[in-house]
């Protein structure tokens, strides 16, 4: 039984772990740096862009696309050392 | 060369490509019909996915929005991308290793109901329509602004291609087309943008044009923010909207795309869990070009519109001017009578009205580009209209032909459900075509609202499935109706009962009709765990499949019944 085997519990584990990690990461910089944060944040000017407007119309979506990619090699990393990786 | 020839050309040439392609991909089974056999390699998907997710309102519209609207159009950039966050951590990978069809499938299964399958089937049907209509809508808007044919001929036009390559091909055939419609229509956003950029700050990377300074050397988004102060308007990098309602918004269009069926079942046609994840990856890469272009193109255009036309003489208007008058997209009327043009915020003292959609379609003409760039645009519009339309096509024809048919006749021959499939394809083509010429005055409202209802119907059920074993049926069917059906109640309320109360003063806790979706989602997760504690727990075979689902390994190709 899958759900009785220890092994699969801890890479469920830490599966979890991870993806709470990133999804942490995910809400702070939308909706925390774009959202409820904008106006402090715009204050700080970088370049023509105010930090705040930044985040939510490009920051953001560049963040997006990092974090998916980390959880792809954190992933690959994590099924190959609890061996459930596929051919 | 003339603008209508090099459309011609260029749109002609587009159809042939994706003719050839759906000819030469045409499925042959029920699984190439369904998932593409499985064998669809990441980076294929993630093109395939990205054309399919950003439709017409992504290419012609978005910008424009944001062009009018400065910071309150980042719900929709945050929104419609940050989903996919959602959708590679939390939803493709299990799904994938699930292994079967259609999201009903799922729900289905894994709420071992045929209750709670067809309740997601309905689901399924209602939001891929509302949506789908849309989409040929705009292939005939296209066709009447660029081929000067009448909005009719358009649409029957965009059903024949469609129905042509749907149809025969399956999702095989529309994998493969929607691979070029993404070039075609990344291509065809990306040249303007490059042009103007260069013309407007001298950098060619629109995304970094954005943060640039303009010929008097002051920061563009600066200017445009005195700018737009001075003629009343509000700042462009200030936010309108209340704060919790921009909060809402962009979650519920997050949680939304990451339920939209035809997006998820993209994730089904690659051949490993690792696949899905990286697939979803390639995804969000294609969409950021054209999503982090788009609020250059938005500041570009409202910047460049405002420049060539406010205060200018009403007899001496650059040409562009006079082309999109004629389609009504643009109205100029000399209130004062002083001869010039004044745009002002004030509605009664303004003399300049522009359509959303100039900002993206009127951009090569703005920017004086070459004939075939216009032509261009033309072409790739339509890519990012008909590639949407073809994936929710295939949603609804797998939901009728293997959701509703297969379940209440399950000895069903593979060959007979293929057949349902394609008749079902073609006659959903035609219903959307009647839409798309006669739309319903709410379309365009509705597509908005789908993203609410697949809010707070699909994702958390889904979510559900895969992280908690101790959901069952009763929870599962509770929840999606209570979310739906709080969702409907409050959009029909506030849109058609009594649109005169819609404001943010009447809404609940300042969430408008858009942003309600979220609230439908959180009820729907409280609903069903609420539920599910009082009744029995899943079946053992149900709970080992949920622990199956959620380790990689043996992932095969999408399993028959």
């Amino acid at each position: 039984m899958p759900n009785q085997d220890p092994k699969m519990k801890a890479y469920w584990k830490k599966n979890l772990q991870t993806l709470f990690v990133l999804l942490i990461i995910w809400f702070t910089v939308s909706f925390g740096f774009g959202i409820l944060l904008v106006e402090p944040l715009n204050t700080i000017q970088i370049g023509g862009y105010k930090l705040g407007f930044w985040f939510a119309q490009q920051g953001s979506i560049f963040a997006f696309v990092i974090l998916i990619f980390i959880y792809v090699v954190r992933m690959n990393k994590l099924d190959k050392e609890f061996d459930v990786n596929e051919d | 060369m003339e603008i209508l020839t090099w459309t011609y050309i260029l749109v002609g040439l587009s159809f042939a490509l994706y003719i050839g392609i759906a000819i030469y991909t045409r499925a042959g089974s029920t699984k190439e019909f369904y998932t593409a056999g499985g064998g669809v390699s990441p980076l294929a998907n993630g093109m395939a996915t990205a054309a399919d997710w950003m439709s017409a309102a992504s290419f012609i519209s978005m910008a424009g929005i944001i062009s009018f609207s400065g910071y309150d159009g980042s719900v929709y950039l945050m929104g419609w991308t940050g989903g996919y966050v959602l959708l590679a951590l939390l939803l493709a990978p299990y799904l994938r290793k699930f292994g079967k069809f259609t999201v009903p499938d799922f729900v289905g299964d894994r709420y071992y109901s045929n209750k709670a399958r067809v309740v997601a089937v309905i689901c399924a049907l209602f939001i891929s329509f509302t949506y789908v209509a849309g989409q040929m809508r705009g292939v005939g808007i296209v066709f009447s602004r660029y081929l000067e044919v009448p909005i009719e001929w358009g649409v029957v036009i965009g059903m024949c291609i469609v129905f042509f390559y749907a149809v025969l091909g399956g999702m095989k055939g529309i994998t493969y087309t929607q691979v070029a419609q993404y070039c075609v229509l990344i291509f065809a956003f990306m040249v303007p943008a490059i042009f103007v950029s260069m013309q407007l700050t001298g950098n060619p990377i629109p995304q970094l044009g954005l943060g640039s300074t303009v010929a008097d050397g002051t920061y563009l988004l600066d200017k445009l923010d005195g700018v737009l102060t001075e003629l009343g308007f509000a700042a462009y990098t200030e936010g309108r909207k209340g704060m919790v309602d921009i909060f809402m918004i962009t979650l519920a269009l997050m949680v939304g795309t990451a339920g939209l069926p035809h997006v998820i079942v993209r994730f089904f046609t690659v051949p490993r869990v690792k696949d899905a994840r990286l697939s979803a990856g390639y995804a969000l890469v294609f969409i950021m070009i054209l999503y982090t272009t788009a609020p250059a193109v938005a500041a570009f255009g409202i910047y460049n519109a405002i420049e060539s036309v406010n205060e200018k003489p009403v007899e001496n208007l650059p040409t562009w001017v006079g082309t999109w008058q004629k389609t009504n997209l643009i109205t100029v009327d000399d209130k004062n009578g002083d001869g010039l043009v004044q745009y002002r915020a004030d509605k009664t003292v303004n003399e300049l009205t522009i359509d959303k959609d100039i900002m993206v379609l009127a951009s090569p003409e703005i920017a004086k580009l070459p004939n075939w760039v216009v032509g261009l645009v033309a072409a790739g519009a339509m890519a990012a209209a008909l590639s949407t339309a073809a994936g929710l096509l295939l949603v609804i024809s797998t939901s009728v032909s293997r959701d509703l048919f297969r379940t209440f006749n399950p000895n069903m021959s593979e060959k007979k459900e293929l057949r349902i499939a394609r008749i079902a394809a073609a006659g959903a083509v035609v219903i959307a075509g009647y839409f798309g010429i006669n739309p319903p005055g709410f379309v365009a409202e509705v597509v908005a609202f789908a993203f609410g209802l697949a809010a707070a119907s699909f994702f958390p059920v889904i979510i559900m499935g895969i992280f908690s074993s101790r959901i069952n049926k009763e929870g599962a069917i509770a929840g999606m109706i209570s979310g739906l059906v709080f969702t409907l109640s409050y959009i029909i309320f506030f849109k058609f009962i009594s649109p005169e109360l819609n404001s943010a003063d009447n809404w609940w806790f300042g969430i408008s009709p858009e942003g309600i979706g979220s609230v439908g989602m959180f009820l729907n997760f409280i609903v069903c765990v609420a539920v599910s504690k009082m009744t029995p727990a899943p079946p053992q075979d149900v709970q080992d499949m949920i622990q199956e689902i959620r380790v990689p390994r043996g992932a095969g190709a999408a399993q028959e019944h």
